[in-house]
């Protein structure tokens, strides 16, 4: 009986101090007023955040009735954030996701089918190859805006001084095998002091080695599915009764056994850039241990940051091969499920992705937009820091194929990554790489689609 | 008897020499974040990284003010975490001193209690912890953040100043007793004050965890005003592990310094608590 009052007495306590502990939260809103709508953005470039947020106040000056608050997200737990809120029915009203992001939210029911919400100008300008990275089971669920192509960032000074060695342009493209062929001349083996001029350089590893290429491939799926489009090889294909299935035919091989060749077999390639992030290789770029590095468009702006002053670089477009396309997830704005005002969110969608704004969101974050109509603009056709040579690929990007499957996200994790590890590497060969992605990866898929 | 002087001196050398070593490993991330924060980006570029910055700059410093929230974030942080650590302490202490002085079957059981929940990952608890704050107004508050940090320091907390209460004597109390004090006498006059650098322990452990903490700062609280500091500093990073490096080491440092300087106020206390916790009777 004691315990039992003992045990009232702590409730009641815990129930008395949840409304003194609310108060601390200092968050409560004018009764009767609209609360604003929570727009959560993953900028976090300093020039991206000033331009999301220059927009948000501009659209508050110009609809003082319809407010948005800026919120902060991050892109490394937007996931585990997003899943929590939506469980809790506390998502933001407008929320900036990848499109690789979002097929369990839209399957899930948490995000607003945009289909009949979308203004005509908006779903003009957007091409629909575009659209299909934000569409799941034929709705749209995240407005595409951003992209961003891989690119080969290449040492202006060692392709200038590679006499074999053609420079490719967006019109016309290394194919695999030129690119290979680059890189191999590009490499320079160990012993040497100097460059072809005779003078000693910094262009080589502490051995005077120099590679022709070094992949940045800590997290090797996307990479390698996204290239793999350039030569037809999808992965993941659809069967007739909808479901989704891997195979891992000769097209999808071409990338993979590119990278693998040019580590294990030519040596233009090195290893121990397998395990960076695209950030950890641009120190070694930057002195000339490597002549390209395959990075996202993103990356110029780290490059105009950290490269020492005079060092010349420029943008090429990644290899291609049959299909000339490139895999993408570009960034996206959905609206939650839960939403109130859905056509406010709606239009204040509209104003952040006019073609005028679409640009300072590109610029800010060094991405191209999705828009045909800001594609235009001419701040994005320039030469300088290979803007050009990126707009010029705009047209080349589709939906990545894996995107859209459930279970993709565990494939990746559990199988794809480890195994493409090893395959890089050179620790497994192609035969136990194909076991791997193809007959555990369709146990996995099998789990998403009983 | 001179031999074995200069194996006792070899082995006093070799001592200083491992306790040199251990915290130089100790020190090293912390230096390269100091060095780091003053470095322009041309340098964070470089091949060859140096431990001194060639050219030292407060740009990053500036930037990380300019960008983010930082002063605001830090007194989020500080809030959340120094009201856990005083609540720890307050919740802790007497619970502790019912375990280590009442060893009964429920006491014993609640020790196990402590020492399981402490296996519980976050991902386990934070949906149904959401859905139960959201049900009493406490998500997107910072009183409800710090109940949480409470709660989830508070195993642990019990479990060290159980450990403490056990190496007072309880002799002492007994003697004050039998001196004519009454039991709050005892634990106000005679307990509390040898408790005092296990309580301080305590505290700067449970205000440690609750500065440090990421996870439920981030999924409790929605708006921006109410970020804490490690929420804050992952807005320098972007996808795919990008980071904005030069400010976010400069944010990082200045989220260490708390701690630092925390520990460097109180660090004689604390080692007397940690020594009086290890002795037994």
């Amino acid at each position: 009986m004691r315990r039992r009052t003992f045990l009232g007495a702590a409730a009641s306590l815990g129930v008395a101090a949840a409304p003194v502990l609310a108060g601390c939260s200092g968050g409560g809103k004018a009764s009767g007023s609209r609360r604003p709508l929570r727009f959560q953005s993953l900028a976090w470039q300093a020039e991206s955040v000033r331009a999301n947020k220059a927009l948000v106040a501009e659209w508050n000056r110009l609809h003082p009735r319809s407010p948005v608050e800026y919120v902060q997200g991050a892109w490394p737990t937007v996931h585990d954030q997003l899943l929590t809120a939506f469980e809790g029915g506390e998502a933001p009203d407008i929320i900036h996701d990848a499109s690789d992001d979002l097929a369990d939210f839209a399957y899930g029911g948490h995000l607003a089918d945009l289909t009949g919400l979308l203004p005509d100008r908006l779903t003009a300008d957007i091409p629909e190859h575009s659209w299909r990275t934000g569409t799941f089971g034929g709705r749209v669920y995240g407005v595409p805006f951003l992209q961003e192509p891989r690119v080969l960032i290449a040492n202006r000074k060692l392709l200038r001084a590679a006499s074999g060695v053609r420079v490719p342009t967006p019109e016309d493209p290394w194919s695999w095998e030129e690119f290979r062929a680059a890189a191999k001349e590009l490499s320079r083996e160990g012993g040497g002091g100097g460059d072809r001029d005779g003078r000693r350089d910094r262009d080589t590893d502490g051995n005077g080695r120099r590679y022709g290429v070094a992949w940045p491939l800590k997290e090797p799926v996307s990479a390698t599915l996204n290239l793999a489009l350039s030569t037809g090889g999808r992965l993941f294909h659809r069967r007739a009764d909808g479901r989704a299935e891997i195979r891992f035919d000769a097209a999808d091989q071409v990338v993979p056994r590119t990278v693998h060749d040019q580590v294990n077999v030519d040596g233009s390639a090195a290893r121990t850039t397998l395990g960076m992030g695209g950030s950890d290789t641009l120190p070694g770029f930057f002195a000339g241990r490597y002549a390209m590095v395959p990075l996202g468009f993103s990356y110029r702006q780290q490059i105009v940051q950290q490269a020492p002053e005079g060092f010349a670089w420029t943008v090429l477009p990644a290899p291609t091969g049959s299909a000339h396309a490139q895999g993408v997830s570009p960034q996206t704005l959905s609206i939650a499920a839960d939403c109130p005002r859905k056509e406010e969110a709606m239009a204040f969608v509209a104003f952040l992705l006019r073609p005028a704004n679409m640009v300072r969101l590109a610029l800010g974050d060094w991405m191209l937009p999705t828009g045909t109509a800001a594609l235009r603009d001419p701040r994005l056709r320039v030469r300088k820091y290979g803007w050009a040579t990126g707009t010029a690929l705009a047209g080349t990007l589709h939906a990545a194929p894996a995107q859209s499957v459930r279970g993709y996200p565990e494939w990746k994790d559990k199988i794809a990554t480890p195994g493409l590890q090893e395959y890089y590497s050179g620790a497994i060969g192609l035969a136990e790489l194909r076991g791997r992605l193809v007959e555990d990866g369709n146990l996995v898929l099998a789990r998403y689609q009983r | 008897m001179t031999a074995r002087r200069g194996r006792t001196a070899a082995a006093r050398a070799g001592q200083y020499l491992a306790l040199l070593g251990y915290l130089l490993f100790l020190l090293l991330p912390f230096l390269w974040l100091l060095s780091t924060a003053f470095k322009p980006p041309r340098e964070l570029g470089s091949i060859d990284p140096t431990w001194i910055p060639h050219e030292p700059t407060l740009a990053n410093f500036r930037a990380t003010f300019d960008e983010q929230p930082l002063l605001r974030s830090a007194a989020n942080s500080l809030a959340a975490a120094a009201g856990a650590a005083v609540l720890a302490v307050v919740v802790a202490t007497p619970m502790a001193y019912v375990l280590a002085r009442f060893r009964t079957r429920m006491a014993r059981a609640a020790t196990g209690w402590v020492v399981v929940s402490q296996a519980f990952p976050l991902v386990l608890v934070i949906i149904p912890l959401f859905l139960l704050l959201k049900a009493v107004h406490l998500v997107d508050s910072l009183g409800g953040l710090t109940l949480v940090y409470l709660v989830w320091s508070l195993p642990f907390a019990l479990w060290m100043l159980t450990g403490y209460v056990r190496a007072v004597p309880a002799e002492l109390e007994e003697a004050a007793a039998v001196d004519g004090a009454g039991r709050v006498r005892t634990l106000v006059s005679v307990t509390a004050p040898l408790l005092m650098p296990g309580i301080v322990a305590t505290a700067l452990f449970a205000f440690i965890t609750a500065w440090n903490e990421f996870f439920f700062a981030l999924v409790l609280l929605k708006s921006p005003e109410k970020q804490t500091m490690p929420v804050v500093l992952t807005h320098f990073l972007g996808a795919e592990g990008v980071a904005d490096l030069g400010p976010l080491a400069a944010a990082a440092l200045l989220a260490t310094l708390p701690g630092l300087v925390l520990f460097a106020v109180i660090q004689r206390r604390i080692t007397g608590g940690m020594l009086a916790g290890a002795v037994k009777h």
